[in-house]
C-alpha cells in the first residue's frame, strides 16, 4: 500500500490586520506552518520592546546592550531599527504607572509623537500595569496617532470601552483584546469590542501569555483551541490575529533574573534570558501567533531565523 | 485500520450467552466496537479471532521502551494531536550527539555538561537522558572506545548507537546491552540484519529513509518480520521538512488510524542548525509538536532550563494541574523576621506569586498549605483554604519555630478569610495582601518598611 498523506483543510480564515501602512499579519487558513495543508498566511511579525523610561528592573546584560540609547526613546527606537531590522517597535508605557513616576497622559502621548515621527516601523503602545490608568493614556496617544494604523495593547475587560472608543473609533487605530488564558474569556471580549462598533479587521487580540514553565500548557491550549475554533468551526470572532508580548513575561522570571551570583550552577545569565526568550517565543508561534514582542538582540536574530526557515 | 461492531459481530461465537454482561452477542460487538469494553469478557472466542480483535482495537500508536533498570523510558502511546482533547502521555527524551571522530577534549567537554545539568524541578529530576553515538569513522575500535568512555562517565545516561554497518552495530551494542540502547541506522539494505540484532537484543531500532513515502514502505517491510519495536525518522534534516515530518507520521497514525507510521519519531536538531539557540528553537517546536527523541549537539543550562520546563507543561495532564509541595517555602536570603505570605499549592499560582516575591527582591517565606491544588478562589469556595488549612500548614511545618514573625499576609481575593485565620491561629495578625501576584513587588517593598 502506498502512503497517502493527511491533510486538514479547514473552512475558516484568519483574519488579515494591517499595521502602520504595510505590516500585514495573519490571513492563514491552516494551524500555524502548516504550509503542507495549504496558505499559511503572511509570516509572523517579531517586534523589540523599548519603555519610555529607564528601564531599572532589566537584567544589567541586557541593558548593557542599550545602554547609550536608553534614556531616550527615540534614540532607543532607531537603534534597535538600524541594528536590528524589527517589524514593529513596542513602546511600553512603563513611566505612567501610578505605583511608580506617575508621567501624565499628555506627556506620553509627546513620547509617543517623537517616537512615531522619527521611525519609519508601526508601533504597539503597550501601557502600564494599571488599567485605568492605561485607558487614559492610550486615549491620548492615540489622539496624537491619529489614523496611524498603530496597535495598542491593550483592551481588557475593565477598560474596553474607553480604549475602543478612543483607540478604534475616535482616532483609527487598532485594538488588541487582552484576556488571560481563557478562550471564553477571549471570545467574549472580542464580541464586546466589534459590539462598539469596531470591524473585525482592525483588531488582534493578546490571548494572555507567561514563560515557558510557568503554567505555559494553559497558553498553548488555549491558543490551540482559539485557532481550532476559528478554522475548524469558522468562528469568526475568534479569527483573530494573535500578539504575544512574550519578553513582558520571560524577562521576570527566576531564570532570567537570577544573577551568576544567585546561582553559579546556572551559567551566563544573558544567554539563560535569552533562551527562556527564544523558547516561550517559539511555543506560541507554534500555537498561533501572528506576532511577538521581544527584548533581546539575540533572541529576535534567531527567531526571526526560525519563522524564515518555517515560511519560506 | 479499526473494526466496526459488525466486522467484530462476524468474529464472535454468536452464542447470545450473556456471560459477558451483555444480552447478545451483537450488543457486546457494538461495546467492542467503541473501546468500552474488553474483549477478554467473552469466553468463547477462538484464539485466532482473538487476535484480530486484539489487532483492530490496539492504540493507533504502538508504546515503545527504551533503557534499563532505573532509567527505562516509555515514548509514543499518543492518542490525540491537541492536550486539551485528553492529554499527552509520553515526554520526548533528550539526547546528546557524540561522534567518534571528536577530539577527546571535545568529548570530555560534553561528558562534563551532561553531567552539571542535572536538577529538580516540581518533584521532576531534570536530565539528559541518552547520549547518542555516531560511527563516522567506521573504526570499530574507536566507536567502541568512545561509547565505553562516556557510559563509565555518565552513569544516567541510555546509549543510542547511531550506524548502518550491522557488524559494528551488534559489537558496539554488546558493550552496552546492559544499559538497553537504541539501536539507530535500520534502512533498506540492512533492515534484515538490524532487525535480528534488535530482536536478540529487545531492543527498540530506528528505522531511518529518505522521505516519508520510503520510510512507509520500509517499515511496512519491517513490520512483515514480525518486529514493531520502533522509532522512525523520515530523513529531514531542515527545519521545515522535518516538521513537515513529525507532523505527518503523527497525523498518518491518529487521524488515518495508519499503524504503519503509529511509533515514535526522533528529531536530529543536531543536524538542523549550529547555534545553540537555534538548536533551542527547533528543540522548543519538536517538544510541541510532536518528536519522541530531540538530539542536540551539546547541553547547558541555558538549554535546559527553558527546554525542560517546556515538556514539563506540555506533558501536564490537563484533568490533573501541577501541584506543588506543600511547605514553607525561602525566597531570597529570609530570615526569622522576613514577611511570611500564604497561597495555594496550584503549582501556576505558587509559581505566578514566588516570581513576584523574587522580582520584589524582599527576602520573604511563602506557605503553602494543602488547598486541594485549585487556584485561591477555586480553593476557597471548595473550603480548601481557609483558616483551618492554613493553621494546620502553620504547625505542620513549625512556622512559630521559625519564624520570629507572627504576621501572615493573604491573597487579597480572600480577605474574608482574616477573622477565621486569626481565631485558628492565636497570637497571630493577619494582614491582606495583593488582589493580583504583580502588585506584590511594590506590596512588599511598603510593607518591610512599616515593621522595620
Amino acid at each position: 500500500m502506498a502512503y497517502k498523506m493527511p491533510t486538514q483543510k479547514y473552512s475558516g480564515k484568519i483574519n488579515e490586520v494591517t499595521i502602520g501602512t504595510d505590516l500585514k499579519i495573519g490571513g492563514e487558513s491552516v494551524l500555524p506552518f502548516y504550509s503542507f495543508d495549504g496558505d499559511i498566511g503572511n509570516k509572523p511579525a517579531i517586534g523589540m520592546e523599548i519603555w519610555d523610561v529607564y528601564p531599572e528592573s532589566w537584567p544589567e546584560a541586557v541593558l548593557n546592550i542599550f545602554k547609550d540609547v536608553v534614556d531616550d526613546p527615540v534614540k532607543w527606537a532607531k537603534f534597535c531599527i538600524e541594528n536590528y531590522n524589527p517589524d514593529f517597535i513596542c513602546l511600553k508605557f512603563e513611566g505612567a504607572n501610578p505605583d511608580g513616576l506617575d508621567r501624565s497622559p499628555e506627556e506620553c502621548a509627546e513620547v509617543a509623537k517623537n517616537v512615531a515621527d522619527n521611525v519609519n516601523v508601526p508601533l504597539v503602545i503597550a501601557g502600564c500595569q494599571n488599567s485605568e490608568k492605561t485607558a487614559k493614556v492610550f486615549t491620548k496617544v492615540a489622539e496624537a496617532l491619529a489614523n496611524k494604523n498603530f496597535v495598542f495593547l491593550s483592551a481588557v475587560e475593565s477598560n474596553y470601552k474607553e480604549v475602543g472608543a478612543a483607540v478604534g473609533l475616535a482616532y483609527g487605530n487598532i485594538v488588541a483584546a487582552e484576556s488571560s488564558v481563557d478562550l471564553n474569556l477571549a471570545k467574549q471580549l472580542n464580541i464586546l469590542i466589534t459590539q462598539l462598533g469596531i470591524q473585525p479587521d482592525r483588531m488582534v487580540m493578546d490571548p494572555g501569555c507567561s514563560a515557558v514553565g510557568y503554567g505555559f500548557e494553559y497558553v498553548v491550549t488555549t491558543m490551540d483551541r482559539i485557532r481550532l475554533a476559528a478554522l475548524q468551526q469558522n468562528d469568526s470572532t475568534l479569527q483573530v490575529p494573535m500578539i504575544l508580548p512574550v519578553s513582558f513575561e520571560s524577562w521576570k522570571v527566576k531564570e532570567s533574573i537570577a544573577t551568576e551570583d544567585d546561582a553559579p550552577e546556572w551559567g551566563s545569565q544573558e544567554d539563560r534570558g535569552v533562551g527562556m526568550e527564544i523558547s516561550t517565543a517559539v511555543g506560541v508561534l507554534a500555537a498561533g501567533a501572528n506576532a511577538v514582542i521581544l527584548r533581546h538582540p539575540r533572541s529576535v536574530e534567531v527567531v526571526r531565523n526560525f519563522v524564515n526557515q518555517m515560511t519560506e | 485500520m479499526a473494526l466496526n461492531g459488525m466486522q467484530i459481530y462476524k468474529l464472535l461465537p454468536k452464542k447470545n450467552c450473556k456471560e459477558c454482561g451483555f444480552p447478545t452477542c451483537l450488543a457486546f460487538a457494538m461495546k467492542l466496537a467503541q473501546g468500552n469494553v474488553e474483549a477478554e469478557k467473552c469466553p468463547y472466542m477462538s484464539d485466532e479471532a482473538k487476535a484480530q480483535l486484539a489487532e483492530a482495537t490496539a492504540p493507533p500508536m504502538r508504546t515503545v521502551k527504551f533503557g534499563a533498570k532505573d532509567f527505562e523510558y516509555a515514548l509514543g502511546g499518543e492518542t490525540v494531536l491537541f492536550r486539551h482533547e485528553k492529554t499527552f502521555v509520553n515526554r520526548p527524551r533528550f539526547a546528546v550527539m557524540f561522534s567518534d571522530t571528536m577530539s577527546p577534549e571535545e568529548v570530555d567537554k560534553k561528558i562534563n555538561n551532561i553531567n552539571a545539568v542535572d536538577y529538580n524541578r516540581i518533584n521532576e529530576e531534570m536530565y539528559v537522558e541518552i547520549a547518542a553515538f555516531r560511527c563516522e569513522s567506521q573504526d570499530k575500535d574507536a566507536f567502541i572506545g568512545l561509547i565505553k568512555k562516556v557510559m563509565e562517565n555518565c552513569p544516567k545516561v541510555v546509549p543510542m548507537i547511531i550506524t548502518e554497518n550491522a557488524e559494528i552495530a551488534a559489537a558496539a551494542v554488546n558493550e552496552c546491552a546492559d544499559r538497553g540502547p537504541i539501536l539507530y541506522g535500520a534502512n533498506g539494505e540492512n533492515y534484515e540484519a538490524m532487525v535480528n540484532l534488535a530482536k536478540d537484543k529487545k531492543l527498540l531500532l530506528g528505522v531511518t529513509a529518505s522521505g516519508k513515502e520510503s520510510l512507509y514502505e520500509l517499515v511496512e517491510k519491517i513490520q512483515n518480520t514480525g518486529y514493531r519495536e520502533l522509532l522512525l525518522d523520515a530523513g529531514s534534516r531542515n527545519l521545515k521538512n522535518a516538521f513537515d515530518d513529525m507532523v505527518n507520521i503523527r497525523r498518518t497514525a491518529l487521524l488515518s488510524g495508519d499503524r504503519t507510521f503509529g511509533y515514535p519519531t526522533v528529531a536530529f536538531v543536531c543536524d538542523m542548525a549550529e547555534d545553540k539557540m537555534m538548536q533551542l528553537a527547533c528543540a522548543t517546536l519538536f517538544v510541541q509538536k510532536y518528536a519522541s527523541i530531540i538530539v542536540l549537539s551539546d547541553i547547558d543550562y541555558s538549554m535546559a532550563l527553558p527546554l525542560f520546563a517546556h515538556r514539563q507543561n506540555i506533558f501536564t495532564d490537563p484533568q490533573r494541574p501541577m501541584r506543588i509541595e506543600q511547605g514553607i517555602y525561602k525566597i531570597g536570603d529570609a530570615n526569622e523576621e522576613s514577611p511570611l505570605l500564604v497561597t495555594v499549592d496550584f503549582a501556576l499560582t505558587y509559581f505566578i506569586v514566588s516570581g513576584e516575591v523574587e522580582r520584589s527582591k524582599v527576602p520573604s517565606w511563602v506557605l503553602i498549605p494543602d488547598a486541594g491544588g485549585y487556584s485561591v478562589l477555586t480553593a476557597w469556595a471548595a473550603g480548601k483554604f481557609n483558616g483551618k488549612s492554613i493553621a494546620n500548614a502553620v504547625k505542620e511545618f513549625e512556622v512559630e519555630n521559625k519564624l520570629k514573625t507572627r504576621e501572615l499576609i493573604i491573597p487579597g481575593k480572600v480577605a474574608v478569610l482574616k477573622a477565621d485565620i486569626e481565631d485558628e491561629l492565636p497570637g497571630w495578625k493577619v494582614v491582606v495582601g495583593t488582589e493580583e501576584a504583580a502588585t506584590l513587588p511594590n506590596f512588599l517593598k511598603n510593607y518591610r518598611q512599616a515593621v522595620s
